[in-house]
């Protein structure tokens, strides 16, 4: 049993994305103003709503193929958790970039995408809303990494110590 | 007796319209505000502190004169960093240059509330011609101007080293202005 190619190639490609976004993000918030800076920001907000187009296209793909189960051998406690982890992980990607959307309305820097595609504003400019939405978009972001730490320490338990397919099904040539 | 207290009425109405001179500004009616282009993305600024004299009679547009300061120190970019960094060398340099002054020239009056005003516009000791359409609307004894005009940042030197491609921060941008000034 392993996934379609397409859930692969958008799980891998998601990977790449997300790993860019997150280093990309902690990166710059700390840079002093430059153009460089503004320059990174915009590149980060299009990078994230190119990750929000694909998770969307991702949920659908999801839904309408189911992925291969989860083998007997693994408790069905650690199989519950499994489940949930993945379930937190879906939750994240889809409140990150909307954090983020929100944030950047709120502190008057309107998403557009690739400099050309205005995303709408669904808050008006609001100084201290953007600080909480900050806040927000930071503290999701943590846990996302706390998760994806989780997520892969995981998938080497099953691949050295269990010694199961979980992580090689995953894999582009199996 | 009707028709004469009418018509002392009109006579009293008459001149007094014709004098009506608009020259008590009113700062906390009034704004001066920006977009500028980042990236492509339209962003939002204000002045907040400026002062400016006024006289218009909308009789004698001919005959109207502003000036303008504007404290270059009190700029909102939209961001805090942004405001710090735009007081700065590169851009105004408010240390050296802390107001921007617009000056009137000459007014036309276009017809309806329109009007052209012609002036000159000094910023970071650099100074430039800028015709600066403008509408006036009178409620009672206080009027309101609107207007607005583009500059090109360049033109002054604002943005310089780094900034001074505009790739980032656009070349242009749009200066808006509401003034309420009420009559004595």
């Amino acid at each position: 049993m392993t996934y379609t190619k397409t859930a692969k190639a958008l799980h891998w490609l998601m990977a790449i994305l997300l790993f860019g976004l997150l280093a990309l993000g902690f990166y710059m918030h700390d840079l002093p103003l430059s153009p460089d800076k503004l320059k990174l920001y915009s590149w980060h907000k299009w990078a994230g709503v190119t990750a929000f187009l694909l998770l969307t296209f991702r949920l659908f793909w999801r839904i309408t193929h189911r992925p291969p189960a989860l083998p007997d051998s693994m408790p069905k406690l650690m199989q519950l958790a499994a489940h949930a982890g993945h379930l937190v992980l879906y939750g994240l990607m889809i409140a990150i970039p909307l954090s983020g959307w929100l944030m950047s309305s709120a502190k008057g820097f309107q998403t557009v995408y690739f400099g050309l595609l205005p995303i709408p504003d669904l808050l008006d400019k609001n100084k201290e809303l953007g600080d909480l939405l900050a806040l927000v978009h930071k503290s999701l972001n943590l846990l996302f990494v706390a998760v994806l730490a989780g997520h892969i320490g995981a998938a080497l338990k099953h691949h050295f110590i269990d010694k199961d397919d979980i992580l090689t099904r995953m894999l582009p040539k199996h | 007796m009707k028709k004469l207290a009418l018509a002392l009425t009109f006579a009293s109405l008459i001149p007094a319209a014709h004098a009506v001179e608009y020259t008590q500004v009113q700062p906390e009616k009034s704004a001066v505000t920006f977009v500028y282009k980042q990236m492509g993305v339209a962003v939002d600024g204000k002045f907040k502190k400026f002062s400016s004299q006024l006289n218009f009679d909308p009789a004698k547009p001919a005959a109207a004169k502003a000036t303008f300061d504007v404290e270059l120190a009190s700029v909102d970019t939209g961001a805090p960093e942004g405001d710090q960094e735009v007081a700065g060398k590169p851009w105004f340099n408010t240390k050296a240059f802390p107001t921007a002054r617009f000056v009137s020239g000459s007014v036309k009056a276009l017809g309806g509330n329109k009007y052209e005003v012609a002036g000159k516009l000094t910023i970071k000791g650099q100074t430039q011609d800028v015709v600066v359409p403008a509408t006036f609307t009178a409620q009672g004894n206080t009027g309101v101007f609107d207007g607005g005009f583009t500059i090109r940042r360049a033109d002054f030197t604002i943005g310089e080293g780094a900034w001074a491609k505009f790739d980032i921060v656009a070349n242009d941008v749009q200066i808006k202005f509401r003034i309420t000034a009420s009559t004595k």
